[in-house]
């Protein structure tokens, strides 16, 4: 039996079309995807994102356990700041993408995919030489994503805090619709601006309520999927695996060498021997929609690659997408086809994001 | 659920408008909304003789692709060319605006292989 989020039955109320993603009855759509893709392109929109995972870990060396967990620079963070990370194995492979926030010195919120928490939590657990406190919250935790560029000004009445003052991944605990200790952070995945707010899942009804009255309107995973990949962000179980290094996957930029962290040598190892493979984004000059697992084929017709993920662009109205590309083939404006049901569409390399 | 009681239904989620010895095919209400919204109707028209369960084209949406089956042998004889500019039809009207193909039959026998109304209710409950 799927879990729900305490946000189901207003998902149902608003004639959602439910689907089991990752163990959760989630909304994949109100009505249509490309409305509410561009309804947060344009406006604003609200995701129920409570089936994600959050891990609190905190004691003396916390600092030490999360900088040995991840690949990005936990020294950079300060209470108020997050940070876009990933989670190494110690092949240098990838456990997972998440955000990690300081709450406190040597307090962290880590907040993980839905379908990896009880993996995530193993590792950490199996990892945590430091005598951290490792708590899973992931069931007591409500999250929404409110995302659009008129967002800030439509939530300005609900809190004091300053919204617009929050700079892009940080954040600010504070009174929202009438509840104390809400995280408003400044972040999300859509690349359309605004906040996830983060609060315990008994205060959902009152928040999404709140949020509903300033005219935000709920948009579904489909809308949430379009946005991530018109934005050319990686998506774990598509972009990112076990066997996937990042810095192949294009977040090179999230792992700093400087750092110890599990799985550094393997993982710059293979950069340094050349990944057979690298992520890139395209484009469909003609016709067409990528999916995940279509071959990529050079012009003689060998397999070069695979896609990854792919779906038509609401704002282009053109098939875009993600994939893996032998190195040799993988450079901007190179014309490559993805084999679209034993047709091969043409499409060109481009630089992300897609719009 | 929209299922008028004139048509006749695959289990593939096909319409089919029988007038004499031509047919009007679609997809039904129940199959526009489990794909979602339309981008493309992608009529195959490498050839135009289709026989009765045969992939005559494919439908793609923003989250999915699907295939197109012919509910009966026929030979195409027009495609809704307005859908190239209107996919968006097939989710507001699927049994009207939104008709993909008429086909000239080539044997009405093959009308008792589909369902009527209240069968492809039942098959959808």
């Amino acid at each position: 039996m799927a879990q729900k989020t305490c946000f189901y039955d207003y998902h149902i109320a608003a004639g959602a079309k439910m689907s089991e993603f990752a163990g959760f009855e989630m909304p994949i759509m109100y009505q249509r995807i490309q409305d509410e893709h561009m309804m947060v392109r344009t406006n604003a929109g609200m995701f129920d994102v409570s089936h994600m995972g959050e891990f609190v870990i905190e004691g003396p060396q916390a600092k030490d356990l999360v900088q040995w967990l991840t690949t990005n620079d936990v020294e950079k963070l300060f209470p108020g700041r997050v940070q876009y990370s990933c989670l190494s194995n110690e092949q240098g492979g990838a456990v997972d993408d998440l955000l990690v926030y300081c709450l406190a010195e040597n307090k962290y919120l880590l907040v993980v995919n839905a379908a990896n928490i009880e993996k995530d939590l193993q590792h950490i657990l199996q990892q945590n030489r430091f005598d951290a406190n490792v708590h899973n919250q992931s069931d007591q935790w409500g999250l929404l994503a409110v995302q659009g560029p008129k967002v800030a000004e439509l939530l300005q009445t609900l809190t004091s805090v300053n919204l617009a003052d929050i700079p892009y991944y940080h954040f600010v605990v504070g009174t929202f619709a009438g509840i104390e200790n809400v995280i408003i952070s400044a972040t999300g995945y859509t690349g359309a601006g605004g906040f996830e707010i983060y609060f315990n899942e008994k205060d959902g009804p009152a928040i999404w309520e709140a949020i509903s009255q300033q005219g935000i309107k709920p948009a579904g995973l489909g809308a949430r999927d379009t946005l991530r990949l018109e934005m050319g962000y990686c998506l774990y179980g598509h972009e990112l695996s076990d066997t996937t290094n990042p810095i192949a996957a294009g977040l090179g930029w999230i792992v700093r060498a400087k750092n110890y962290f599990l799985g550094k040598e393997p993982m710059l190892a293979q950069k340094q021997a050349g990944f057979e493979r690298i992520l890139c984004g395209f484009t469909l000059t003609q016709q067409g929609i990528p999916r995940q697992g279509y071959n990529i084929l050079n012009k003689k017709g060998a397999i070069i690659g695979e896609v990854s993920s792919g779906s038509i662009s609401p704002v282009l109205n053109q098939g875009i997408g993600l994939g893996f590309v032998a190195l040799d083939e993988a450079f901007l404006d190179h014309e490559i086809f993805i084999d679209i049901r034993n047709k091969p569409i043409p499409a060109r390399i481009v630089k992300l994001p897609f719009i | 659920m929209n299922i008028p009681s004139h048509l006749k239904f695959t289990p593939d989620h096909e319409w089919v408008l029988i007038e004499g010895d031509t047919a009007t095919i679609g997809i039904t209400d129940f199959a526009q909304r489990e794909l979602g919204d339309i981008v493309y109707v992608d009529i195959n028209q490498s050839t135009d003789t289709f026989a009765q369960n045969e992939v005559f084209g494919s439908v793609e949406a923003v989250k999915t692709v699907s295939d197109l089956f012919m509910p009966m042998s026929g030979k195409i004889t027009a495609i809704n060319s307005e859908l190239e500019n209107h996919p968006e039809w097939v989710n507001e009207d699927p049994y009207e605006k939104g008709w993909m193909i008429k086909v000239s039959l080539s044997s009405l026998e093959e009308a008792e292989n589909l369902l009527d109304a209240a069968a492809y209710e039942a098959l959808l409950s």
